[in-house]
């Protein structure tokens, strides 16, 4: 019960500190216009890589545009919802070595909470809005005999994507408080997953596709689910209900990052400064 | 030779400053690395697909992604080298003393990001390049004459690089904040320069153009005198005439700004 009294107060928290910074951002209207048109660009670059190459070939490790267009879709989807939610934490290595972490530590809000919602930016819409475009548009494209279990399996991927994308978040934070100056490191993870995911597994070594399946389960995101959609076998021997297993094993890497930030919070040695 | 002095102190002071955060650094080869993977991968498969595009092999695909990654942060592609500070002095009006200092302002900002990038290459971007050198097929060149050429590409590239962001960071002096340019300046880095593809292997006449713009000097141009792809004369007179330009640009840029500056007193 007390651990369902933390959950909600600290959406609550989270939810008071993001409109706060919404308001902030929307006193600068063309300054908010410009960076999201920006943050759209940006995020849309890896799209335009993945055109270039398909004008000049037909398929990419097999698959086609619309196939490859589909996972692109998916993967930047969800992740941009991670990155609207919690993409702050990025910045939590800044504000241990600056010693305002400590003020989070004593106001009577969850901790993780305050970081995440800090400089909440809804700039970040950008990678949403063109994830959700490519997704879109793969999907009236692409060749697919459609089910109702294989529709219902597009909305599931997005959230569940986004919910391991979050853990990764979460634990990369876990992370920076102990080496307070790796920010980096979180950013190969979360910048280097979504990027991975864009590409389809039948590109990378059999041993980075195991690692990605049963070690740090990015495959999840859309990988093994996509390719069930798609009718086209995975590259590491699944059984059949893996394509449903998103939302379990997304559940399970929460409550890993949950317990990974605790520790990382019980850790934590102030500055002094 | 006392000016020559003091711009090698003001460079030996950009390497420094960089060196002193070696976690930071560290973390940077790991996500460095983690990059140079997926990007092989996907070039491989695409070399694959369609061998000899833009005239490379896979090998020379696998060295140029390495490249790539080598040179991300020592060209501060994305930005984020010494043109950030300049914009920081500009807008809080630090500037000012900068522009009392018995210095040419231009050539200590050179001096300042060829420090920051000697310390970026040599701390963060040899380990991912031997890295792949260790796992992947590469084209590398034996013999010294190659390596000679791209040592010079590098210091051409790396001053065509910082005379891009110096201009950008001079806009400051009008727009007031520079965020925006700070998005201009990564999104052409990262495309233009050829991160996201090789730019040999753009299509069609957008490739032709691609390839005489100025971030071509940047990473392309270092990769095929590696590789010998193109005759190393051509690409230092490329990167040097750009160079040239840019930095002329810069000094005039820079002297319509110094003529409107106004500090605000405080």
């Amino acid at each position: 019960m007390a651990e369902r009294g933390a959950v909600v107060e600290g959406v609550r928290a989270y939810r008071l500190i993001a409109v706060m910074w919404v308001r902030s951002s929307m006193t600068y209207r063309t300054s908010f216009a410009v960076t999201l048109l920006g943050n759209l660009m940006v995020t849309g670059l890896d799209f335009v890589g993945i055109l270039l190459m398909f004008s000049q070939v037909d398929s990419l490790g097999g698959w086609s545009l619309y196939e490859v267009a589909f996972l692109y879709g998916l993967s930047a989807t969800s992740f941009g919802l991670s990155d609207l939610a919690l993409g702050s934490l990025e910045g939590l290595g800044g504000r241990m070595r600056d010693g305002s972490f400590d003020v989070l530590m004593v106001r009577p809000a969850p901790v993780l909470a305050q970081v995440g919602a800090d400089r909440f930016a809804l700039r970040r819409l950008g990678r949403i809005t063109q994830g959700l475009v490519v997704l879109c548009w793969a999907l009236v494209s692409v060749d697919v005999e459609w089910t109702a279990a294989k529709a219902l399996l597009v909305p599931v991927m997005v959230i569940s994507g986004a919910a391991i994308f979050c853990a990764v978040f979460v634990a990369g934070a876990a992370f920076q408080i102990l080496a307070q100056d790796a920010a980096e490191v979180q950013n190969a993870f979360t910048y280097g997953g979504t990027t991975l995911l864009q590409y389809p597994p039948t590109v990378f070594g059999k041993d980075l596709v195991r690692g990605v399946t049963f070690m740090l389960p990015l495959a999840f995101v859309n990988w093994v689910p996509a390719a069930h959609v798609l009718g086209r076998p995975y590259p590491v021997g699944l059984p059949g209900w893996a394509a449903f297993a998103s939302p379990a094993v997304a559940l399970v890497c929460c409550a890993s990052a949950g317990l990974a930030w605790r520790a990382g919070l019980r850790s934590y040695r102030s500055t002094g400064s | 030779m006392g000016s020559g002095r003091l711009y090698a102190a003001v460079a030996a002071g950009g390497f420094r400053r960089y060196a002193t955060y070696r976690l930071a650094t560290a973390a940077g080869v790991f996500t460095n690395t983690v990059f140079g993977v997926i990007l092989v991968y996907t070039y491989l498969a695409l070399w694959d697909e369609k061998p000899h595009l833009g005239g490379y092999d896979q090998a020379q695909a696998v060295t140029y992604v390495w490249l790539g990654q080598c040179l991300y942060a020592t060209l501060a592609i994305q930005g984020g080298g010494a043109e950030r500070d300049l914009m920081e002095r500009i807008g809080t009006g630090e500037i000012a003393v900068d522009l009392y200092r018995p210095a040419d302002l231009q050539l200590w900002w050179l001096a300042a990001d060829l420090g920051r990038a000697l310390f970026q290459l040599v701390g963060r971007g040899v380990v991912p390049f031997l890295f792949g050198a260790l796992f992947f097929p590469m084209a590398v060149p034996a013999g010294t004459a190659p390596w000679a050429a791209f040592a010079v590409t590098l210091l051409l590239a790396a001053v065509v690089s910082f005379a891009i962001r110096y201009l950008a960071a001079l806009s400051v002096f009008w727009l007031m904040d520079g965020r925006g340019v700070n998005q201009v300046l990564m999104i052409t880095g990262i495309f233009f320069s050829g991160m996201v593809l090789p730019l040999n292997a753009f299509p069609g006449t957008f490739g032709e153009i691609v390839r005489v713009l100025p971030w071509a000097a940047q990473v392309q141009m270092p990769a095929d005198v590696l590789m010998g792809e193109t005759g190393a004369l051509r690409a230092f007179a490329f990167q040097a005439g750009w160079a040239a330009v840019l930095l002329l640009a810069g000094r005039l840029l820079q002297a319509a700004a110094t003529r409107r500056v106004v500090v605000q007193g405080g």
